[in-house]
């Protein structure tokens, strides 16, 4: 059935190492999958770490006018959270994911550029360092400051030397200049490798979606990228050198950054959330017994989505006093998104629609996804109506917004990828009734506090403020999302403690425990370091059905 | 129960009617046109929720690994033209319709033109307060904007020129208008047009640094005929005289106490960010002080404007809003006497 051979001897000592050595292998080593590993592991701890800030900011805001941190303190808490969770939680999971997944499942050796992959791993790990080392480090000579508390998108001129001293806007600024460059050479590997290393058969058309969708965001972090450095570059000329881009008492402009900022900052939620596709697209398909329904539509939505991601940043602009002209213009751009987004939803139903849907743990998140990504997109049209959006901008209703698409949509695929290929990276199974008390907690406190905090953003509540006066309907509902976070936090306590215990006493998994169609489960679990002894012929999207199923293969089809 | 302990913590803005900042009540024009069509929004949006949703459950259920199952693979479905192209076409018609009834509404709020009787107000947005300039009425103020009353027989809408004196911010009235952004280095403008009295609550809504939270505005919607006596008693003049008939003429014990309280004022750096009209306090880096006591709070909405809270306030400015830039004037209990004496004089 399966095309490896479980007898062939693996290159592995008799004696378990030491964990210096074994330390040190890991700082040296070039191998796809450790760094695949890697980055995902820190992407955990760095969830792990960010999470428990928006605890803090939870706990500051479930009273009004609460005194557990001071205002300064509340605002280094969210940057350093929204800062930390798009780059150093939801980049290193994109990057984990198409690391250790691309080349198994176009059955390659390796990357294309297995240093530039290490390269790519420590640069990452370095500008998470400078960010939370910025604490210690940003009061500087001068004694000001602390960690950044310009918020995530940092508008100028809060970041002048005027309003910032001390230096933890140049740590803020550093960290993203050089986590950025780690996730290009990311990307640049992951096209290379998709498009030069496909083992002989997998034309594009066959490569799986999930390949599909990381290649495309990867082509999307070259377009969005460069301009975010240029930006902190920028910034770092006015706040070193005496630029005057953003400074506006000398003629510079405010909005200028901003329209630097979000041509980078609208595609990268793209860049988050299309990685979740590819994971849903994967686990949808196998956990219903269909093929995609619609594979070339699928890839075509996923290139429109990229495509027209690109023309929508000034949505996030719409009440910074842009002509109607422009106001119109983005209105139509981001509206047009939900319809190859639309398209994506109803392939996934028409997959499961005819099957026989199997409620395994991926298959729980996923559905789960679906749901809550239907919801995200909805309040996504309403902050793409302007009018509507005057009032939602800058509130806790796009708070609550952005975040069903990243946790709600994103992180819970990323959950489902989690389910579904630890058993392949492992070689042993996560516990299913743990695992059912994680999806089943952390959903309950997802819908505590996401659904809630909508609320009081359309009772007036604007978002990043430390604390708030009762007496305006806002204290019970932020009271009901505080309390929705204890949920999440013992949600994740459960998923982290089945991670730690699956990886020794898990259930054995076999190579294929999902009887799964694609390259990566043709190997065994764990891979070799060398990943496929033979990789079985491709025919088709689906070369392990073709493998199970001569009498009915998918290539008579295409 | 939790209500009790929300409210328990601090009764700051329990002065009631002032408290709905709901953008599902609107008042007047602007505000009225948004939510007219943010019901429409809804209502699109809750019919494609309910058939998405229907269509995901009766799929789930449907089509669930049933126990008594063959063990048989079901049939291989790839996909459909068709079918794409329908559900393509669909939102696609959504989408257009929608667009077309959002630009009418954007036209509507962002193109209309000041008709010939509209107020006309510079708002300026200062690390963590409002300016608020009349300029063709003469008059200033600070942190509340009056208004008068728009009849709809005979409109009298109030336009805002919006201004930075620092860093990016956000000016929302939720009852009033979507938020408009005031940014530095740039002239934007608003409108609202309110037709019920009243006062109206707002924040700042764009991040501007520590005290962002305490950035509050009120808009005092004033009764027909009533805005030209609030106008009235704002001009230079009418402060002049009243400041100078308490510092000037020391008659009684009172009267002592405010004349010390003044020279405290005159004698420490409050002059240097204040100004009170017709004396040499001409500072421009904090809220005019002219009619302080005309105000119904201190410190951007820190605290409501009495004179237990003013003495607080001007004790050490950094207990009730930490981080602002007003600094403790080190004085002693005395000279804090005198000088909210003085400042309960500016009304």
């Amino acid at each position: 059935m399966v095309a490896a051979n479980p007898e062939i001897p693996l290159a592995r000592p008799l004696v378990s190492p030491s964990i210096v050595t074994r330390l040190h292998g890991l700082v040296v080593t070039v191998d796809h999958k450790k760094l695949g590993l890697m980055y995902i592991a820190s992407a955990l701890f760095f969830l792990v770490v960010a999470g428990l800030m928006a605890s803090v900011i939870r706990l500051q805001l479930a009273l009004p006018n609460n005194n557990i941190v001071a205002p300064d303190t509340f605002n280094r808490l969210f940057t350093v959270h929204g800062t930390a969770m798009v780059f150093f939680v939801g980049m290193p999971i994109v990057a984990g994911l198409s690391n250790y997944l691309v080349p198994l499942m176009i059955g390659a050796r390796d990357m294309a550029f297995p240093r530039l992959n290490a390269f790519g791993y420590w640069m990452f790990l370095f500008g998470a360092a400078l960010l939370f080392f910025s604490y210690i480090g940003a009061p500087g000579l001068s004694g000001h400051g602390s960690a950044p508390d310009v918020g995530w998108f940092a508008y100028a001129p809060l970041t002048g030397r005027a309003f910032s001293r001390g230096n933890s806007t140049d740590y803020w600024t550093l960290c993203l200049l050089v986590s950025g460059i780690g996730s290009l050479s990311s990307a640049v590997n992951v096209i290379a490798t998709a498009f030069g290393m496909r083992s002989p058969g997998m034309t594009l058309m066959r490569m799986p979606l999930f390949v599909w969708m990381m290649v495309v965001v990867s082509a999307m972090m070259f377009i969005v990228i460069p301009p975010l450095t240029a930006a902190q570059i920028m910034l770092l000329i006015d706040r070193f050198l005496g630029g005057n881009f953003f400074n506006t008492q000398s003629g510079g402009s405010a909005v200028l950054w901003q329209h630097f900022f979000w041509i980078f900052g609208h595609p990268e939620v793209y860049v988050l959330m299309i990685p979740g596709f590819a994971c849903a697209s994967e686990i949808i398909p196998v956990f219903s017994r269909k093929p995609i329904f619609g594979y070339s539509a699928m890839v075509g939505a996923t290139t429109m989505i990229a495509f027209v991601s690109m023309g929508v940043w000034a949505h996030h602009m719409f009440s910074m006093g842009m002509t109607s002209v422009g106001n119109t213009f983005f209105m139509i751009s981001t509206m047009a998104i939900s319809v190859p987004t639309g398209i994506k939803i109803f392939n996934w139903l028409a997959t499961m629609y005819g099957g026989k849907i199997r409620f395994e743990l991926p298959m729980l998140c996923c559905l789960a996804f679906l749901f809550q990504f239907l919801i995200a997109g909805l309040t996504g049209i309403m902050l793409a109506a302007v009018p509507f959006d005057w009032h939602l901008t800058d509130t806790y209703f796009v708070v609550a917004h952005f975040h069903y698409v990243l946790i709600g949509g994103m992180l819970f695929c990323i959950f489902g990828g989690i389910y579904y290929w630890f058993p392949k990276a492992t070689g042993r199974m996560l516990n299913k009734t743990l695992g059912l008390w994680h999806v089943a907690l952390f959903f309950i406190g997802f819908h505590l506090t996401f659904d809630t905090m909508h609320i009081p953003g359309l009772l007036g509540m604007p978002r990043r403020i430390y604390t708030y006066d009762p007496g305006r309907g806002w204290e019970l509902l932020n009271l009901i999302t505080s309390i929705g976070v204890v949920f999440q936090i013992v949600g994740i306590a459960c998923l982290a403690w089945n991670l730690i215990r699956s990886l020794r006493k898990g259930e054995k998994a076999g190579d294929d425990p999902w009887d799964a169609w694609t390259l990566e489960w043709a190997t065994t679990s764990p891979p070799p370091e060398y990943n496929f002894e033979t990789v079985p012929p491709v025919r088709s999207a689906r070369p392990l059905w073709d493998l199970k199923h001569p009498e009915d293969p998918d290539w008579k089809y295409e | 129960m939790f209500f009790a302990l929300g409210l328990s913590a601090s009764p700051a803005f329990a002065d009631g009617a002032s408290s709905v900042t709901n953008i599902f009540k609107p008042d007047g024009a602007p505000a009225r046109a948004i939510f007219d069509y943010t019901m429409l929004v809804l209502a699109v949006c809750a019919v494609i929720f309910v058939i998405v949703v229907g269509l995901l459950v009766y799929t789930v259920t449907r089509f669930r690994h049933r126990r008594e199952d063959d063990g048989q693979e079901p049939p291989q479905v790839y996909g459909s033209n068709q079918i794409e192209l329908a559900w393509t076409v669909i939102p696609i018609i959504i989408v257009f319709v929608l667009t077309l009834v959002t630009a009418r509404t954007i036209a509507e709020v962002q193109n209309a033109v000041p008709p010939p009787k509209a107020l006309k107000v510079t708002v300026v947005g200062h690390q963590w307060w409002w300016e608020i300039r009349y300029p063709d009425l003469g008059v200033v103020t600070a942190n509340e904007l009056h208004v008068p009353v728009s009849d709809p027989a005979q409109p009298r809408p109030t336009f805002l020129k919006l201004e930075s004196a620092d860093v990016a911010h956000s000016f929302w009235i939720p009852q009033l208008a979507g938020k408009t952004d005031v940014i530095p280095n740039r002239d934007n403008s608003m409108w609202i047009e309110p037709v019920t009295p009243g006062t109206y609550l707002g924040n700042c809504a764009e991040y501007c640094g520590t005290q962002h939270a305490r950035m509050l505005i009120r808009v005092i919607v004033h009764p027909q005929g009533e805005f030209e006596n609030w106008v009235a008693a704002q001009k230079p003049d009418s402060a002049t005289d009243t400041n100078l008939v308490a510092a000037q003429k020391p008659d009684s014990a009172t009267d002592t106490q405010v004349k010390a309280g003044r020279d405290v004022f005159f004698s420490t750096s409050c002059v240097n960010c204040h100004t009170i009209n017709g004396t040499e306090a001409n500072g421009k880096f904090g809220p005019d002080l002219t009619h302080l006591m005309s105000r119904q709070t201190l410190g951007s909405g820190a605290a409501l404007n009495t004179p237990e809270k003013l003495r607080a306030w001007v004790r050490n400015p950094q207990n009730l809003k930490p981080g602002c830039y007003m600094p403790d004037m080190q004085l002693t209990d005395e000279e804090m006497d005198q000088l909210v004496r003085y400042l309960l004089t500016l009304n």
